[in-house]
């Protein structure tokens, strides 16, 4: 229904398309969104969310289409165009510089010179003065590196807003906040759009866009499927547009839990040189047939505690695997004790992306497939292949390249790569990160059936429904230590959030 | 089955490879060619000089001779690279090697084979030791290898000059011939033809045949490898990454330390300043470059080097400065490594759009 | 004892010197702080300063440049036959036009095609180490005084100077006073000593080196103040993230290279024009490699960049002109270990205490038992200084985020 009012949208996207090599990410998107309001757009991972708002922010241009802004055709070659244009792009993986300062970070690209030189003394008191309608308080002298997670989204939002910006696009903003955080955000978001700003809002998290929005466009498959208000529909109604079918129902849960303990971690402490010590005397028990679920922001410990536990960190403390004292073994040991990991980041961690697939299976069990010190090659073939049909890992064969496959299927190869090899205990971090809903589903089944058959597993997830859904037990780790322990079914978001911002200790 | 864009598409991936060097081989030589025109040399009368002396028998067999020591440097290097370390400290740890391998050689007494296999391991040894200094270095206080290995070369000619002024110089010949005590018949390696072609080079082929076996084919090249191409994948999946960094550099320096054998058991049966040769440090590293870090080529960029090596002398009788036969390998370094890198690239893309059509014709289909 | 910044900087500087001190009083080897030394290590030290300039400029942009050396000897050739052409001004022109095409070369293969930023530096320098042989066939063989290793010598120098007042300089054509010499010729503890430094720095100093030094406060002010600068370090610490803000990251990672060449080759030219009067082969002797580990241990700054080269300059003053006193180091080396021992001890940090008390024994040893090291083995004296002192930095090293990680347009995630 076409609206009648007087000022022309803020943004409006008329049959947009975009394609890359082997994949058409966006087909035919039309969306138009009005001034001074906040416009959600909801999709699943891989929808072409990310891809739209690149074309938006002027990263790429689109094979068709028209976007138009403030009523003006517009054709972005590049984010300056962009940025001209009033448009700010605060991205979901923030996009800083480390070793430069606040100040550095907000007014790189736009910076007041006179003949080059830079106007420190300007800069600073424009931000101050960003930072006051925001309703937030920074010293823009410290290195970013200093920064906790909530304060860099700040640093990004002003980075924006220092640019001029009237129509901000905000990508997942809420994927690394708590929410208590995420409050505060969007009390931010509300002033600056009583002010007359625009916010672009991309979000997978129904219940915070239903909140915030006030109309929500939804994206499935590359293309729109329809744009609602939030008062017009319910989450289910919502999260099946997204997903086009029916929900899968969560599994009833079955307890499978016996009595031998597998993995046993007794004041395990990771120091750190003139700081908070990362893992601070964590101490859990993980029994045969148990999955024990790991909650907290990333960054207060997680990953570190996992590097302990794999024994690629230096820590004091005891570990035991099925009895074993691992305490002060290698990782090869303690790999050859039962231990299995699924890595954080697949890339950084768990592929060799111009590696073959069967080669990328065989990195962490090669002794397996050796003879006489050299590799049974078709041995190794058919193992890969064997992984690749149990867990549906979709590609020609085993020969292709690692890098030739989404980023969903190498998870999966990842995972099945991790699972053939029977561990006694698995740690296992994000296991379904980017992965679809589908495939989600069966590598949750291929857990819980291992779960069944005696594995022990340690899960670290930020995705609460997985980790909710999974789990037996779940432990909450803030600032390196554990600061609650408590079933699923106690377990409310907002309660966890408490717990994940160390407001409360207790169990 | 995806379509093949164009023929490139529908060679295997060594093929490719191949042809991109060959074309990069070309356009260095024009590239060189353009440098002779403008300082005002006919490069066609070059390049035929160079054609014609080279494919004689005897050049060419003079030509796998000068490949033997680029081939174990190269070699070396190899692996090296093949980890992700960058060791430039052949050219120091081969000539130390040198030295000490002479020496060693010409105070032992012992039968024929057997003398010179031991000479063969001492200098093995002696270049692993001086590699290990580097891989000391860098797994206990992190120094970047390039800039360790390249200050280990200086120290170890200070440390050579030192050593042979004071020690192993021999002067019984009256001072004329600046060399260790030269090496009884029975630490000699014969030539396969006389005067042309010495047995070292059997010793080369050798060694890049087991470079082949280890590297490509065993747990431990495995292990090597996937430390060289992601190493923090590699850490996580139980491979000790201190352990193969030393490991890698001393397998490369020991074979470093065999680059000289062919001037030291094969030709001078002695070690000296002038007598051995330099340079083949960085020359090997340009071989490994041309040759992909690739066995078969390492033999072949050896050999092209060799080819272009054995036409200099002719070059410098005909009017052209013989130099230009290192500019000349030099800029095909340079251009091969450009020309791979956006091959490669280029056939990386092509493998993914390939992959993800493949994938959607198996979904239709299906 | 927790000391202001200004304080230890002092402190820092001081000690050395009084040490040193010591050293000359207790053994009469005068050598070790005299003005003769200084002013060599002075000389030697702007090669090595500006090799490092340049490795800080290339790498603060993103790119790792190892190709200093090849860069480097570029320079020198260009600047050698640049001076015998035409003169040393235009001779040091020349020879930064000659480090500024490596740097082409380098950017080129790096930025546009993304080879290996190693290899590619690798490879220049054995095309600069043989291009520049075939360079000097055409161009110098068959000239007096020129052959296949070296150029004909240039045609006039440099011109010299000392400064006025305080080294004996002319002011106006009235020679003035020369209180530090006066001072260093008084033996006097610290202050003789201080004044040899000092006048060393000062006096018979060339304008090439005023320039080469004057790249110091250039380069910080230019990175660290401009809006160039700004932009050119986000290249070398988080090119997505520049880029999204409309920084040409690949421009000014050219702009970087270009300007790494041209230091390199300047400090190529002040080799051949300054410190000598010719080009000639091996002159940089690796001058560009230990370039780059004074960049390391600066810390990527321009301030530690130049106490790294000072500290190598001295090395090789030392090597050059006070040959015969380097036995006399191993009582400097004993004595400033046994103050880091002293200092362990209060610190309660027993491992650098033992350390320092088993160097201290060795190098007590070394002093009284060795006569004279050969020099063979002082040759390698620079060498080994960067290698020990590579291995002792213990500074938390803050090198550019992205430093050696290929960048594409249009990569951000």
């Amino acid at each position: 229904m076409p609206e009648q009012r007087a000022d022309t949208p803020a943004v409006e996207l008329r049959n947009i398309s975009k394609g890359f090599p082997g994949v058409i990410a966006n087909r035919d998107i039309s969306m138009s969104v009005e001034r001074g309001t906040i416009h959600a757009i909801v999709g699943e991972n891989g929808a072409g969310k990310s891809t739209l708002m690149k074309t938006l922010y002027g990263l790429h241009r689109p094979d068709s289409g028209t976007v138009a802004v403030h009523g003006q055709v517009v054709d972005f070659r590049s984010p300056s165009d962009a940025i001209e244009a009033g448009i700010g792009m605060v991205h979901q993986h923030f996009m800083l510089a480390d070793n430069l300062t606040v100040l550095e970070n907000i007014i790189l690209g736009a910076e007041p010179a006179k003949a080059g030189v830079i106007n420190a003394r300007e800069a600073g008191r424009k931000i101050a003065e960003l930072a006051k309608s925001l309703g937030v308080e920074i010293d823009v002298n410290s290195p970013v590196a200093e920064l906790g997670v909530g304060q860099r989204q700040r640093v990004e939002i002003l980075k924006v807003l220092y640019r001029g910006a009237k129509t901000l696009i905000l990508d997942e903003p809420t994927a690394v906040l708590v929410p208590q955080e995420v409050d505060e955000l969007f009390d931010n978001l509300r002033r600056l759009v009583a002010a007359g700003t625009t916010v672009l809002f991309i979000s997978h998290k129904l219940d915070e866009v239903l909140a915030i929005s006030n109309r929500v466009t939804v994206i499935r498959q590359g293309t729109t499927v329809g744009t609602v208000t939030p008062a017009e529909v319910t989450r289910r109604q919502l999260a099946e547009m997204m997903v086009g079918s029916d929900l899968p129902q969560p599994a009833p849960r079955t307890t499978q839990v016996r009595e031998q303990v597998r993995l046993e971690v007794k004041n395990l402490t990771v120091a750190r040189v003139g700081q908070r010590d990362s893992v601070h005397d964590v101490s859990l028990a993980v029994r045969s047939g148990e999955i024990l679920g790991v909650a907290g922001v990333e960054g207060n410990g997680q990953f570190e505690l996992c590097s302990a536990l794999l024994g690629r960190e230096h820590s004091t403390g005891t570990v035991a695997i099925d009895g074993n004292d691992v305490s002060h073994a290698s990782v090869r040991e303690r790999m050859n004790a039962g231990l299995a990991y699924v890595p954080f980041d697949r890339q950084r961690e768990g592929l060799m992306l111009t590696s073959s697939l069967w080669e990328n299976n065989l990195l962490g069990q090669e002794e397996k497939f050796t003879k006489f010190g050299f590799v049974n090659v078709g041995a190794a073939r058919a193992a890969c292949r064997a992984v690749i049909k149990r867990f549906g890992v979709l590609t020609p064969s085993e020969e292709v390249p690692a890098f030739a496959l989404s980023g969903g299927n190498q998870q999966k190869l990842v995972v099945g790569r991790t699972m053939s090899m029977n561990p006694a205990v698995l740690l296992a971090a994000h296991p379904t990160r980017g992965i679809d809903v589908g495939a989600q589903a069966a590598v949750w089944e291929e857990v819980r059936q291992a779960r069944d058959a005696g594995l022990a597993v340690l899960l670290v997830s930020a995705d609460l429904d997985e980790l909710l859904g999974l789990s037996d037990r779940v432990i909450v780790m803030f600032e390196g230590a554990i600061v609650a322990e408590l079933l699923p079914r106690e377990a409310t978001p907002e309660l966890l959030g408490t717990y994940m911002t160390g407001a409360k200790v207790g169990s | 089955m995806a379509k093949n864009r164009n023929v490139i598409d529908a060679l295997p991936r060594p093929v490719v490879t191949l042809l991109s060097s060959l074309v990069a081989i070309l356009l260095a030589l024009g590239i060189c060619g353009l440098l002779l025109l403008v300082t005002g040399k006919d490069p066609i009368a070059a390049y035929r000089t160079i054609l014609e002396t080279g494919l004689t028998g005897n050049k060419l067999l003079e030509m796998l001779k000068r490949s033997t020591p680029l081939m174990l440097s190269a070699s070396a290097v190899a692996i090296g690279f093949k980890m992700n370390l960058f060791n430039i400290g052949v050219e120091g740890q081969y000539l130390f090697a040198a030295l000490i391998a002479a020496e060693f050689a010409s105070r032992i007494s012992a039968p024929p084979v057997l003398h010179v296999l031991l000479t063969l391991m001492v200098a093995s040894a002696a270049g692993a030791f001086w590699a290990s200094i580097a891989a000391m270095l860098k797994v206990t206080r992190g120094i970047n290898e390039v800039i360790s290995t390249i200050m280990l070369n200086f120290i170890s000619l200070s440390v050579m000059q030192w050593l042979f002024d004071n020690y192993m110089r021999d002067d019984s010949d009256g001072g004329l011939r600046v060399t260790t005590t030269k090496i009884a018949p029975s630490g000699q390696v014969p030539d396969i033809v006389d005067g042309r072609l010495n047995g070292v080079w059997l010793v080369a082929l050798f060694v890049v045949f087991c470079y082949w076996l280890i590297v490509f084919r065993s747990k431990f090249g495995f292990r090597l490898r996937s430390s060289g191409l992601n190493s923090s994948a590699a850490q996580t999946s139980g491979i000790a990454a201190n352990r193969m960094i030393v490991v890698a550099m001393l397998l490369s320096g020991a074979i470093a330390g065999l680059v000289a054998m062919q001037s030291v058991v094969g030709e001078e049966y002695a070690y000296g300043p002038q007598a051995t040769p330099t340079g083949f440090g960085f020359a090997g590293i340009a071989v490994a470059l041309l040759g992909r870090n690739h066995p078969v080529g390492i033999v072949a960029a050896a050999m092209l080097f060799g080819f272009l090596d054995s036409t200099s002398a002719v070059l410098q009788l005909s009017g052209i400065p013989n130099s230009i036969v290192k500019v000349i390998q030099a800029v095909v370094v340079l251009t091969v490594v450009i020309v791979n890198e956006a091959t490669a690239r280029y056939m990386n893309r092509r493998t993914a759009e390939q992959t993800a059509a493949a994938l959607r014709a198996d979904k239709v289909g299906a | 004892m927790k000391l202001s910044r200004r304080a230890r900087l002092l402190v820092l500087f001081a000690v050395p010197i009084a040490l040193m001190s010591i050293v000359r009083l207790w053994s009469g080897e005068d050598a070790l702080t005299s003005s003769d030394t200084i002013g060599a290590s002075l000389r030697l030290s702007v090669p090595i300063l500006l090799a490092g300039l340049a490795g800080l400029w290339a790498e603060r942009s993103g790119v790792l440049n190892i190709g200093i050396e090849g860069m480097m000897i570029f320079g020198t050739w260009f600047g050698g036959w640049g001076a015998w052409q035409f003169g040393p001004w235009v001779g040091l022109a020349f020879a930064v036009l000659g480090g500024m095409l490596g740097g082409l070369i380098h950017a080129i293969a790096t930025v546009r095609f993304n080879v290996d930023q190693i290899i590619s530096g690798v490879v220049l320098n054995l095309l600069a180490f043989f291009g520049v042989r075939y360079m000097s066939d055409l161009a110098f063989v068959g000239q007096p005084g020129g052959g296949v290793s070296q150029s004909p010598p240039q045609t006039s120098a440099i011109p010299r100077f000392d400064v006025p007042f305080i080294s004996g300089g002319e002011l106006f054509g009235w020679k003035s006073p020369n209180i530090l010499l006066s001072l260093e010729d008084s033996g006097w503890f610290f202050i003789g000593d201080l004044a040899g430094i000092l006048y060393g720095l000062t006096n018979n100093l060339s304008w090439g080196t005023v320039i080469g030094v004057a790249a110091v406060p250039a380069t910080f002010w230019i990175l660290w103040r401009t809006r160039l600068g700004l932009r050119l370090r986000s290249s070398g610490e988080s090119p997505t993230a520049a880029e999204t803000l409309g920084v040409d990251v690949i421009r000014l990672r050219y702009v970087g290279l270009l300007v790494s060449g041209g230091l390199a080759g300047y400090a190529g030219g002040i080799l051949a024009i300054v410190a000598s009067s010719y080009y000639r082969q091996g002159q940089t002797a690796g001058r560009g490699y230990i370039g780059l580990a004074t960049m390391i241990f600066g810390n990527w700054r321009p301030m530690g960049v130049l106490g790294g080269a000072s500290l190598f300059g001295y090395t090789e003053g030392v090597k050059l002109v006070a040959n015969d006193a380097i036995s006399t180091l191993f009582l400097f080396v004993a004595l400033a270990a046994v103050l880091l021992a002293v200092m362990a001890v209060v610190n309660r940090t027993t491992t650098r205490g033992i350390v320092a008390v088993f160097v201290s024994v060795i190098a007590a040893y070394a002093y009284l038992a060795i006569e004279d090291v050969p020099q063979s083995l002082t040759q390698s004296l620079p060498y080994l200084a960067t290698l020990i002192v590579l291995a002792t930095a213990s500074q938390r090293l803050r090198p550019p985020a992205m430093a050696g990680v290929p960048y594409r347009r249009g990569e951000s995630h």
